[in-house]
This record gives C-alpha cells, structure tokens and sequence, in this order.
C-alpha cells in the first residue's frame, strides 16, 4: 500500500463498485450455485430436486467413462505441454543466437497467438481430412492407417498436433524474453568458461530459465485443460462420439447436451479445485520469481 | 588463438540456426497458408481435392460472398454483420475491461481502506477460476437476468475476471510515490490526480493490455456459442461453428470455399494487430503474467 494515500471514504467505494458487482453478479452467485447444485439431483423434466450429498461425485469416480476421460485429459496435457514447450524453447534459443534476421523470425514465431483455437481447429479438419487431408496422406505413406474421427489415436493425435502448434508463441514469446534478461556478463563468461554451446546452454541457460519454464508450465497446463476447447469441438464438428474429449468438454457436453446438472456442477466444481490447486502453486512461484530478479 | 588464424573458417553454426528457425517459421506459417490458398477455390473443387497447393480463380468470389451473402437460417446474416458483433466483443471487452480493472487498481493502490485487503481476495479469487470452468452456472445466471441474445451478457461476464486489476495494480505500485504526494501538495485531488497525472502516465501499459484483451475477446467462442442463439449477434469465431453444421446437416456439397475465406477475414484483424502493435504486445503479455 501506498504511504501517501488518500483519505476519502465514498471515492475508493465507488471505484471498487462496478468490478465488485460485475465479480459478484457473475462470478460467486454462479460458482456458488455450481457448488450447490454439485449436491442435488435435479429432475431431468426441470421439476425440483433433491438433496443427494456426494452421490454426484461417487457417480463420477465409479463411472469408467469419466474415468478414462479424466486419464486422456493428463495424458494430452502432459503431452501438449512437452511438446509446446521443448519447440518453443528450442526456437527462444536460436532466435536469441542469431543476428540477422531476428526480428523477422520472432515476428513469423508469434503471430500465431492470434489466431482463434476454432479457426485453428478449422484448419485441421482440412489438414487432417479422412480422404484428402495432406497430413493424412504423410502417416499413411509412413504406414499408419491414419483415420480420424474414426480412430480414437488418429483424433488424439490431430487435437494435440493443432493444440501444440496454437501455443507455441505464448512460449516462445516468455522464453525469448527469459533468455535476453540474462544478463551481459553472465553470458559472456560462460562463454570464456565453455566453448561447447551445448554443454553451455545445459549448465547456464537452462537453470536461469528455470523460473520462466515452471511459470510456464502452468500457463500451458491451464491452456490444455481449457483453451483448447475450441479446437476440440472444432475438430470433432460438435459431435464427440467415441473419440477422445478433454474434462472441460465433458462438463459441457453433460451440462448442456445431456442436461444432467447435478454430475456436471460436480465436474466443474472437480475442475475448480484442481485449478485452486494448480493457482496457489502459480502465485508461489510468481512470488519467487519477483523476489530474485 | 584467432590472431593466428589468417582466414576464418566457414561456421556450420549458425547455417543450423537458421534451418531450425526456418523450419519453425514455416511450420506456423504453412497451415494459414494452405487455407488461403484453398480459399481461392471452387467449394466443388475442394470437396474433391481438398487443400490446395496452388491458387484458384475464385478469390474474390468467395470472398465476397463470405462477406455479403446472406446466409443462416434466418438468412439474415453476413459476413460484414460477424465481423461488425466481433469487434463491438473485441473493443466492448477491452475497453469495458481496462475502464473497471483502472478504477478498481487505483482504489486498492491509492486510498487507506480499512477492506482493502478483503477487497483484494474477493477480486483476485476470480483469477482461478476460468469461465470455462463455471460454463453452466453462468449461463443459467445470465438466463435468469434475461440478458441472453443480448450484447451486454455476451460482454460483461467475460470481464468478471481479474486479469486487468491484477496487472494495474502491479504498475500502479511501480509508480514513484513523490508523485501522488507531490499533486496532493499543490492541491490536486484524487479524481484530478487520476485523470490528469496517472492515466497518461499509464499509456503505453493502457496500449498494451488492450492489444491482449482485444485478442482475446475476438477470439471467445465457448461463451457467445452458449449466449447467442439470435444469428444477428454471431460472431465471426462463433460463426465458424455455424460453418461446419452446415457440412454436417447439408445435404449438398459444403460451402468450403466461402468458409475459409470467412475464417481467413476472422483471423486478419487480431493478427495484423499483433503484428504491427509487437513491442507493446510482448510488453503486455509478459508484463501481465497473464
């Protein structure tokens, strides 16, 4: 807080006002009654419900499809995250080595954070079309009988593929600026040190990324868990079938194609906690990183 | 060393270097490519040969129809009325966003309150949870308001988030103390102080966060998918939804010419955006800590 601060009463109360009730209107009333209704049965013709405790979440727990659901989520972003991040740091690296052309490569590497992940997923359809998809022809013509929308591996694999190349530029663009804060002297006497860039980069750059790289990495986690969802129903066309989905796309396919409100206020209140979690460990983090730059 | 070489010799280095950057620039870069090069041509030729490697003749045609044809159910819509909804959500966002996060920053930074702190939890509880994430509740919030259809329940619950407080608060705090001190002495007040001296002073954070916030609400699709039912208030992202329906339920050959044309026109002005506005682009996304 600042020490020469104002003293009014009504001022600060009236500036608080409009972000205060927009929060309230439509941020607790609706994660309250998510909460809420995460407890109830509710009538699927819309008359009342009924107060069932945590049968929604046993019913989750013990229903093998959440279940597998939930494991393709980790897996996808666990690979997601991997891939966007080793790219982009890959391309951080050589793009702060350079010198000619620098600014043009760093200008083709993030314009992509622009595009809209359903105009992305668009694009995949036609890229991963079943019979005249380019990238459809390149598997098979390394033998795999690639089909998507049909295969659960073949739509695994064009969601990830289309995730990974929509979040390389939020990552490039943390590691670029990661890597020229590194200070001067810092690289030029690991540059007296170690001719060999590689062992360089391994023993200097990579530990003073650190900080970035797990900042990072619960931006891409949230990313995957969330953002994605436009390419998904995208890439699907709105009808998942057997093919894989994310948690975020179950609670909206149970909430508003199946109307089962009870199980899809516990998913979101699931969701809610795993990003608690997730937030409380981001804040520690943003914290160090303040505290040693 | 090198004072006894006479001629340097070739470096395979930085050839590697910029294969790996070409080879990452291409890979961004070729999918838009395709598709705008796929939208110069026929819907007939595309359902058969897919995306194409060279241009059409169908360019403007497509183009054109994307943007005044009207199309939907209602045949009501085109594509000038998408892009016209996308950036009344692109600016309404950002702006509305910047106004109220501003306001709100300056009021927890400037003035002694005795809720500050329990103001500051009750705001920044909203950064962990998406909107994705309480899909549902929201929506039956804004139906019981009766704001569905409407632009203001497209907007405003979309600015329920504390991302904007967040990022004026950390500026505000960096600002030089004297200053505050200095207008309270020459007799300036709060509102005076705000406007005259800590606005301006915030330009290029002000710039910067509203390039991200542009972005981002051009580029919601989730929420305006659930709250505009109504086809005169799609957007351009939403209506890339409508797009493959139609390739669903349509029994003749899908308009894919005149679709990529549409995501195309949907993706130009947040990329030309990032593009020409770079550096305070960056500042913003790093700097926010999103």
């Amino acid at each position: 807080m600042k020490r020469a601060g104002f003293t009014s009463i009504w001022l600060p109360v009236a500036l608080l006002l409009p972000q205060l009730s927009i929060i309230a209107i439509f941020f607790y009333w609706p994660a309250g009654w998510a909460v809420q209704s995460s407890f109830y049965l509710q009538d699927p013709f819309g008359f009342g419900s009924t107060f069932v405790g945590f049968e929604n979440y046993t019913d989750l727990t013990a229903n093998s499809e959440y279940m597998r659901i939930a494991w393709f989520t980790v897996v996808f972003t666990a690979l997601v995250t991997f891939f966007s991040l080793s790219i982009a740091l890959l391309l951080a690296v050589k793009a702060d080595k350079v010198i000619r052309g620098a600014k043009s490569y760093r200008t083709l590497l993030m314009w992509v954070y622009a595009v809209a992940p359903p105009v992305a997923g668009f694009m995949g359809i036609m890229l991963f079309h079943q019979h005249t998809g380019p990238i459809t022809d390149f598997f098979k013509a390394l033998g795999w009988d690639y089909k998507i929308l049909v295969d659960y591996n073949s739509t695994a694999t064009a969601f990830i593929i289309v995730s990974v190349w929509k979040q390389i530029p939020v990552n490039f663009i943390f590691f670029l600026s990661g890597l020229q804060s590194i200070p001067r002297a810092v690289r030029e006497a690991a540059m007296i040190d170690n001719r060999s860039g590689v062992r360089r980069f391994w023993d200097i750059t990579f530990p003073l990324l650190a900080p970035t790289g797990f900042f990072l990495l619960i931006i891409n986690i949230t990313y995957a868990l969330f953002d994605t969802f436009g390419i998904i129903d995208t890439l699907v066309k709105g009808e998942p079938g057997n093919n894989p989905m994310t948690l975020v796309y179950k609670v909206y396919m149970d909430g508003f194609r199946g109307n089962d409100l009870g199980g899809s206020s516990a998913q979101s209140v699931i969701l809610m906690v795993l990003v608690l979690v997730l937030t409380v460990f981001q804040f520690r983090l943003i914290e160090r990183r303040i505290h040693y730059s | 060393m090198a004072r006894t070489q006479t001629r340097k010799p070739f470096r395979w280095a930085p050839v590697f270097d910029h294969t790996i950057l070409i080879l990452g620039a291409l890979f961004m870069l070729v999918p838009v490519v395709l598709a705008f090069i796929t939208s110069s041509h026929s819907a007939v030729q595309i359902a058969r040969e897919g995306i194409m490697f060279t241009p059409g003749s169908h360019l403007g045609e497509n183009y054109s129809k994307a943007l005044f044809e009207k199309g939907g159910f209602t045949a009501t819509i085109d594509g000038m009325v998408m892009l016209k909804n996308s950036l009344i959500l692109g600016l309404g966002f950002a702006i509305g966003k910047i106004i109220i996060s501003m306001m709100a920053a300056y009021a927890l930074v400037y003035f002694r309150l005795r809720f500050a702190t329990f103001a500051f939890w009750i705001i920044f509880t909203t950064l962990l949870l998406p909107l994705e994430v309480r899909i549902l509740p929201s929506y039956e919030a804004i139906q019981r308001l009766d704001l569905a259809n409407t632009y203001t329940g497209l907007i405003v619950p979309l600015i329920a988030s504390a991302t904007g407080t967040f990022f004026f608060r950390q500026f505000f705090r960096s600002v030089p103390e004297e200053l505050a001190e200095a207008a309270r002495i020459d007799g300036a007040g709060p509102v005076k102080f705000f406007i005259d001296i800590l606005v301006p002073l915030s330009q290029t954070m002000i710039a910067a966060i509203f390039i991200i916030m542009f972005v981002f609400g051009w580029n919601q699709y989730l929420w305006p998918t659930l709250i505009t039912t109504d086809e005169g208030l799609f957007t351009l992202v939403r209506g890339i939804k409508q797009i493959y329906q139609t390739m669903i339920d349509a029994n003749s050959i899908p308009e894919y010419g005149q679709a990529l044309a549409l995501a195309i026109i949907a993706m130009l002005p947040p990329v030309l955006i990032v593009i020409f506005f770079q550096s305070w682009f960056v500042k913003g996304l790093t700097e926010s800590d999103k």
